[in-house]
């Protein structure tokens, strides 16, 4: 029965995880095309129903499937072949840590709803994500292409430069919430500041919040920090890719949106918790109290965080349509002069406010 | 279970450690490393100790091996070089390995006598660990971190340009 649940866990965060995926491609081209002044995908129909192109995504995968799967003749085979579920591979199990909902009490059962529970959550998923940096690098490399070696050489460097900040930033989440465990950092995260604003991270840890989320937008490297890939110079370290390889690369990106929307929304934003609602009901800080069962309040969370990802989601995509890309050097300018600097000075300020307030 | 899983991780260690040493191809070896130290990681995940896991991953897996792939990679981009060989270096490594391998055996050794029975849970939590390192062990904690900025610092001024070179 144990099994059963977990495995059902699993099945139901992955399907999660996969649809979102597919429809970001789908948020993706509607945002820009607004941001364009275009109509954006509309063709796809199933009997003629367009449902303005949500069928899109897919037509999308449909295509990729069915296109030749080629390897280069001067790439190295295995690692080639590798590299794209690499990068796939590590993403996707991040999911495993996030945090959707508090307990579930179904026949005297109480069912955590997050697949894996380690009291080292953050850090798992904090390591997966940097050992994405593998999927890229081996296929820069494994292309044997002088292209993909640029991109992917960037992108390491990327990736470990912004790496520093993404962890400092995190100190002083975790020094303010004294745990590791992503669900302890959400339930404190439930109570209230002065009565009546909750505790959220982003009232915590403003600084915090802005080192990381600049941080993880360079993690996920999307167009203001968009190096690696380059569109309109080097096409990035996927250009020796075609069909399905390819997709796989294109949805790690978009999975790491949703990663970082996720820990954005868990550490900064509350996660689950939505504001003034305990286990039995809602509290509100001008005295009134609404009472609900529990099935209806673990609705309320799990709809609380699906609304704060999409939002993050939605955020991103339009960061990435309506900024150009950053030089090289102001890139790495940013990173070790600015974000840096800043995440020490915050974990300073964090020690001293809260030594003042011991 | 947890005895299969431990086997295939240890396996996969030593293999990957094994298929490091004898491949000649500078960039496999760099990733059979990395291939190493996580299911290092893993190992320290099986014993109970997840903190030490994620960060054996993000230190030596995402970051240490990160800069020496980057290097490996622009350095070099041909299959490996061979190796010289001359009786002298084969006879040296061979004399110190044979003493590396008794000087692990003593430690091993020494190590399963002072076990007794098994660790407590909090042994690889971070409070522990945090606690430990900045109580008991809190001068050679200093002392490293002196070192390797030290390090660092020496480092930025060797590569750094003159002003009258340029």
């Amino acid at each position: 029965m144990d099994i059963l649940i977990i495995v059902i866990k699993i099945v139901c965060a992955l399907v999660w995880f996969l649809t979102l995926t597919l429809y970001l491609t789908w948020l993706e081209r509607k945002e820009s095309a607004v941001i364009q002044d275009r109509i954006g995908a509309n063709r796809a129909n199933i009997f003629g129903l367009r449902l303005i192109g949500l069928f899109q995504p897919f037509a999308d995968a449909i295509k990729m499937i069915f296109k030749e799967d080629f390897v280069p003749p001067f790439a190295s085979k295995f690692l080639h072949t590798l590299a794209p579920f690499l990068s796939f591979f590590f993403v996707a199990v991040t999911i495993a840590a996030v945090p959707f909902g508090d307990r579930l009490e179904i026949g005297g059962r109480h069912i955590n709803l997050q697949i894996l529970d380690l009291n080292a959550g953050l850090l798992f998923i904090l390591a997966m994500l940097s050992l994405g940096i593998y999927g890229i690098i081996i296929s820069g490399w494994a292309s044997r292409n002088r292209f993909t070696l640029l991109g992917s050489m960037r992108g390491a460097a990327q990736l470990i430069s912004y790496e520093v900040a993404l962890g400092l930033s995190l100190i002083g989440v975790i020094m303010v919430y004294p745990s590791l465990r992503l669900q302890s950092i959400v339930a404190f995260q439930g109570e209230n500041l002065l009565g009546w604003i909750p505790k959220w991270g982003i009232f915590l840890q403003p600084f915090g919040f802005l080192v990381f989320f600049f941080a993880a937008l360079a993690e996920t490297k999307r167009v203001p920090f968009d190096l690696p890939e380059g569109e309109s110079e080097i096409i990035g370290f996927f250009t020796e890719y075609g069909g399905l390889k390819w997709g796989l690369f294109m949805m790690t990106d978009f999975m790491e949106i949703i990663v970082v929307s996720c820990l954005v929304t868990t550490l900064f934003f509350g996660g689950w918790q939505v504001p003034w609602m305990s286990a039995d009901g809602f509290h509100f800080p001008w005295g009134g109290t609404w009472l609900l069962p529990h099935g209806i309040v673990v609705l309320f969370q799990l709809l609380a965080f699906n609304l704060k990802v999409f939002f993050f989601c939605w955020l991103q995509i339009l960061i990435r349509w309506t900024y150009p890309r950053f030089r090289y050097d102001q890139l790495m300018d940013l990173g070790w002069k600015v974000l840096i600097p800043l995440s020490l000075i915050n974990i300073i300020g964090t020690g001293i406010v809260m030594g003042i307030l011991k | 279970m947890g005895t299969l899983l431990f086997f295939l991780l240890g396996l996969l260690c030593v293999g990957s450690v094994l298929g490091m040493i004898l491949s000649r191809n500078q960039a496999h070896n760099a990733l059979l490393l990395v291939l190493s130290f996580a299911s290092l990681g893993g190992l320290f995940g099986l014993l109970d100790a997840p903190f030490i896991a994620a960060v054996q991953i993000i230190i030596y897996a995402g970051a240490i091996m990160v800069l020496f792939i980057f290097v490996i990679m622009m350095v070099n981009l041909k299959e490996g070089i061979r190796p010289e060989r001359k009786v002298w270096t084969i006879r040296l490594s061979a004399g110190l390995a044979v003493f590396l391998l008794i000087e692990l055996g003593l430690a091993v050794k020494g190590t399963l006598a002072s076990i007794r029975g098994e660790a407590g849970p909090a042994i690889g939590s971070p409070t522990e660990l945090g606690r430990l390192l900045f109580t008991d062990y809190l001068y050679p904690f200093e002392i490293t971190s002196i070192l390797i900025i030290a390090a660092l610092v020496g480092a930025i001024v060797l590569v750094k340009k003159k002003k009258d070179e340029r």
